[in-house]
């Protein structure tokens, strides 16, 4: 179980996270939705480490990520970022057995390289593209690369950043429906970044919606549609008019 | 309010060069601790080897033959003015070994390498690659900085050595082709005149130039700012900063080495 506790973050006078609570069930699938420089990445970088948050607690199964031993927690965590963030300079499936080829999970080359071409199939991809550089690949291929890599060494958490932005609908669609399956599959904790509410109803048992630096509202995906709550409704139906301001 | 002002910007100006300092003085220290601690990147080691040592070769030696050459011609010219034409052998090897080659060899690489560095590093920071790297557990100091920092320094040295060499052959060349020299007292001179100091310092200097480099590159990639603009004043911040410090470590080397 994922448990944030009251926390803050700020980047000089701007404070994004003010005072953040969620928990996301072990095998659960949390969505976290809200408008842009909210800090929904933010936060999920605040769970991985890669921003220090200024005040509160971040629980990994009751175990504090501060004071944990990094390359252990790290190892527990799968990420998919919004731009894929390939490393160029290695054939694809170096990139998705980035983490067998070296470190604590280090396999012999031929048996990293088996893996990631099985990876890569279960994205939709074929053995083909193993061989190929990251810059030869459309951005569709390069998000799918993108989820290999997130589950190749098949972590018990997953972080999802904004998945299918940028993508045609079809692909989103294919995205999505991928997400899902491997969360179900490998029964991993799941927290997803979109605006893509196709995205949402696809992925979530659980959305949360992050607004002025608080979590302003959060329930299963069930209730999404009768929640009454006007920030959340005006956001699903992307309304111009609302509590929310369209300038921010 | 206006007689403050000067004082204000002399001060901020002052307080943001003194934390730079503090940070690079940090940067450095955290690499030269990451270089023992495992693991080792080797992969990563040969490949900045090769982009660093062999692929500067070009520049370099072209910079040094036409160094060389040059200096012959100047020596000559300044020489004859008190009959003193005979000592270009020497002066061209003394000059090229002690100083010309480690520097222009090391201004060189600064912008070759460092901009390449900073650029590289920095796209990668831009574009969430080194976030990635964190996330699947890999320090960035030790996967990214070590390793160009080992190999430049290990590298230059070498570079500086080759171009020592090359630079002695421009002056060579000009001294037989222009100057009327005779080969074989041109080569007497350069080598009866020419002691092992001269050349282990100036390879010396090559190294202290090769960390200064990649430190700068690696150091700057990882501060950039986002998108097009950050990369590029990232790049352009680690030239200049390493060919400044290549000339006053220079200063500070040649002091230590020949002035004690």
């Amino acid at each position: 179980m994922i448990c944030l506790e009251n926390i803050h973050k700020s980047f000089g006078n701007n404070a994004v996270l003010q005072g953040i609570n969620v928990k996301v069930e072990a095998g659960n699938s949390l969505v976290i939705i809200g408008g842009s420089g909210t800090g929904k990445s933010v936060m999920l970088k605040c769970i991985l480490g890669l921003i220090p948050p200024d005040q509160g607690r971040i629980l990994v199964d009751g175990q504090d990520a501060e004071h944990a031993e990094r390359d252990a927690f790290l190892a527990r965590f799968g990420m998919l970022f919004q731009g894929g963030a390939l490393f160029d300079s290695l054939p694809v499936w170096q990139n998705v057995a980035f983490r067998l080829l070296r470190g604590a999970l280090k396999r012999s080359p031929a048996e990293a390289r088996e893996i990631a071409v099985e990876k890569l199939r279960r994205v939709g991809l074929s053995a083909d593209v193993a061989n190929k550089f990251p810059g030869e690949l459309s951005g569709g291929m390069q998000k799918r690369v993108g989820l290999a890599r997130a589950i190749a060494a098949e972590p018990e958490i997953i972080f999802f950043d904004e998945p299918t932005t940028g993508l045609d609908p079809i692909m989103a669609g294919v995205i999505n429906d991928l997400i899902r399956e491997i969360v179900v599959e490998m029964g991993a904790t799941a927290m997803t970044i979109t605006h893509d509410m196709s995205s949402v109803r696809a992925i979530a048992d659980k959305v949360a919606m992050l607004h002025n630096g608080v979590i302003q509202w959060s329930g299963p995906i069930s209730d999404i549609d009768q929640s009454g709550d006007p920030y959340l409704d005006q956001f699903i139906h992307g309304r111009a008019e609302g509590p929310i301001e369209a300038i921010r | 309010m206006i007689l403050t002002a000067p004082l204000e910007f002399i001060g901020r100006n002052t307080l943001s060069f003194l934390a730079a300092i503090g940070r690079v003085t940090l940067f450095a220290i955290e690499t030269l601790r990451q270089l023992f601690l495992p693991p080792f990147y080797l992969r990563e080691f040969a490949l900045s080897l090769l982009q660093i040592g062999w692929l500067s070769l070009p520049v370099v030696g072209l910079t040094a033959f036409f160094t060389g050459g040059a200096l012959a011609l100047q020596i000559y010219s300044g020489g004859a003015r008190f009959n003193a034409e005979a000592v270009v052998p020497s002066i061209v090897a003394i000059g090229m070994t002690r100083e010309l080659g480690p520097v222009l060899g090391g201004l060189m690489v600064a912008a070759r390498v460092a901009s390449s560095i900073a650029a590289e590093i920095g796209t990668m920071k831009v574009t969430e690659q080194i976030d990635a790297l964190v996330t699947l557990s890999t320090n960035p100091m030790r996967y990214l900085t070590v390793p160009r920092v080992l190999a430049a320094t290990l590298a230059v040295p070498v570079l500086v050595a080759v171009g020592d060499a090359i630079g002695i052959m421009g002056g060579y060349f000009v001294g037989i082709n222009r100057l009327d020299f005779n080969a074989a007292a041109y080569l007497k001179n350069t080598v009866d005149f020419l002691e092992f100091w001269d050349i282990s310092s100036g390879m010396v200097k090559g190294a202290v130039f090769g960390f200064i480099v990649a430190l700068m590159g690696c150091y700057y990639g990882m501060r950039s700012g986002r998108g097009a603009q950050g990369v590029g004043r990232a790049t352009k911040s680690a030239v200049v900063a390493s060919s400044v410090l290549i000339l006053a470590s220079n200063y500070v080397l040649t002091e230590v080495f020949f002035n004690a």
